[in-house]
């Protein structure tokens, strides 16, 4: 559809949501507004792909999420030690919010691997149903709610050691907890 | 891998597969936390801009969209 008045308006709404997204995905805000950016002008260069009455938030997201994939493909190739730094851009960033247990669990959320980390923020943090999270993440809904399962335990694996019993986490956790001492 | 437990339950009893409920609210209320900071932050300016900029359309030759009135094809 042709970008109207209030489509624009709705693109500019999902804005504050796409950057909480980029930056969780990202860890790293600078890059986040760079992603939300190229997110921005990637959807109104196909805003006519855009179906009208479907759901923008999830289209937005997708593109988000796609270049994201792309994005940090590339980087991985150009910076070997890009997670390495990751800590270093967390403690220079102005930290209002940022006490130590709030470093500690984007720390512990950057350590899943991707695809369980974008699940989790999706469903537990965006607010999408699992069935809008597996068409942003182009998978199954079962895949998804394996992916949240799994990043839940993990997190609480790695956040919440001393209860780790509790829960029983697999063997692969546990290598993961003690896997530096 | 197949017993992993549907999240919708939010089982209070901790079993394999499922967490300590505390836990797992816990980290709810953590990554929403994170997120929700970030939202609040609202629109920054460098996009508001940006979505302004690009309503008009002079990157296209086709003039006639701005601003005028649409087509009566309205739902």
């Amino acid at each position: 559809m042709p970008l109207t008045e209030s489509l624009r308006d709705d693109i500019l709404a999902s804005v504050p949501s796409l950057r909480a997204f980029a930056i969780s995905l990202s860890g790293n805000g600078d890059r986040a507004d760079d992603l939300v950016q190229e997110t921005l002008l990637r959807a109104l260069a196909n805003i006519d792909s855009f179906q009208p009455g479907s759901n923008l938030p999830a289209w937005l997201f997708t593109i988000l999420r796609n270049l994201f994939r792309s994005d940090y493909r590339k980087r991985r190739r150009e910076v070997e030690d890009a997670e390495g730094n990751y800590a270093k851009t967390l403690k220079t960033q102005p930290a209002q919010n940022a006490h130590l247990e709030f470093e500690e669990f984007r720390v512990a959320l950057d350590k899943l691997p991707q695809d369980q980390r974008e699940a989790l923020i999706l469903v537990g943090a965006s607010g999408f149903s699992y069935e809008d999270a597996a068409a942003i993440c182009g998978c199954a809904v079962g895949t998804i709610k394996s992916r949240v399962n799994r990043a839940r335990s993990k997190l609480a694996a790695l956040l919440y050691v001393e209860g780790a019993e509790d829960f029983g986490p697999d063997e692969t956790v546990r290598a993961v907890i003690g896997g530096n001492g | 891998m197949k017993d992993v437990k549907s999240p919708a339950s939010k089982n209070m009893t901790p079993g394999k597969g499922g967490l300590n409920a505390e836990i797992q609210s816990r980290i709810g209320h953590q990554l929403r936390a994170m997120y929700d900071d970030v939202v609040r932050q609202g629109v920054p300016e460098r996009f508001a801009e940006l979505i302004r900029k690009l309503d008009v359309p002079e990157e296209t030759s086709q003039v006639g969209n701005n601003g005028g009135p649409t087509e009566d094809g309205r739902e």
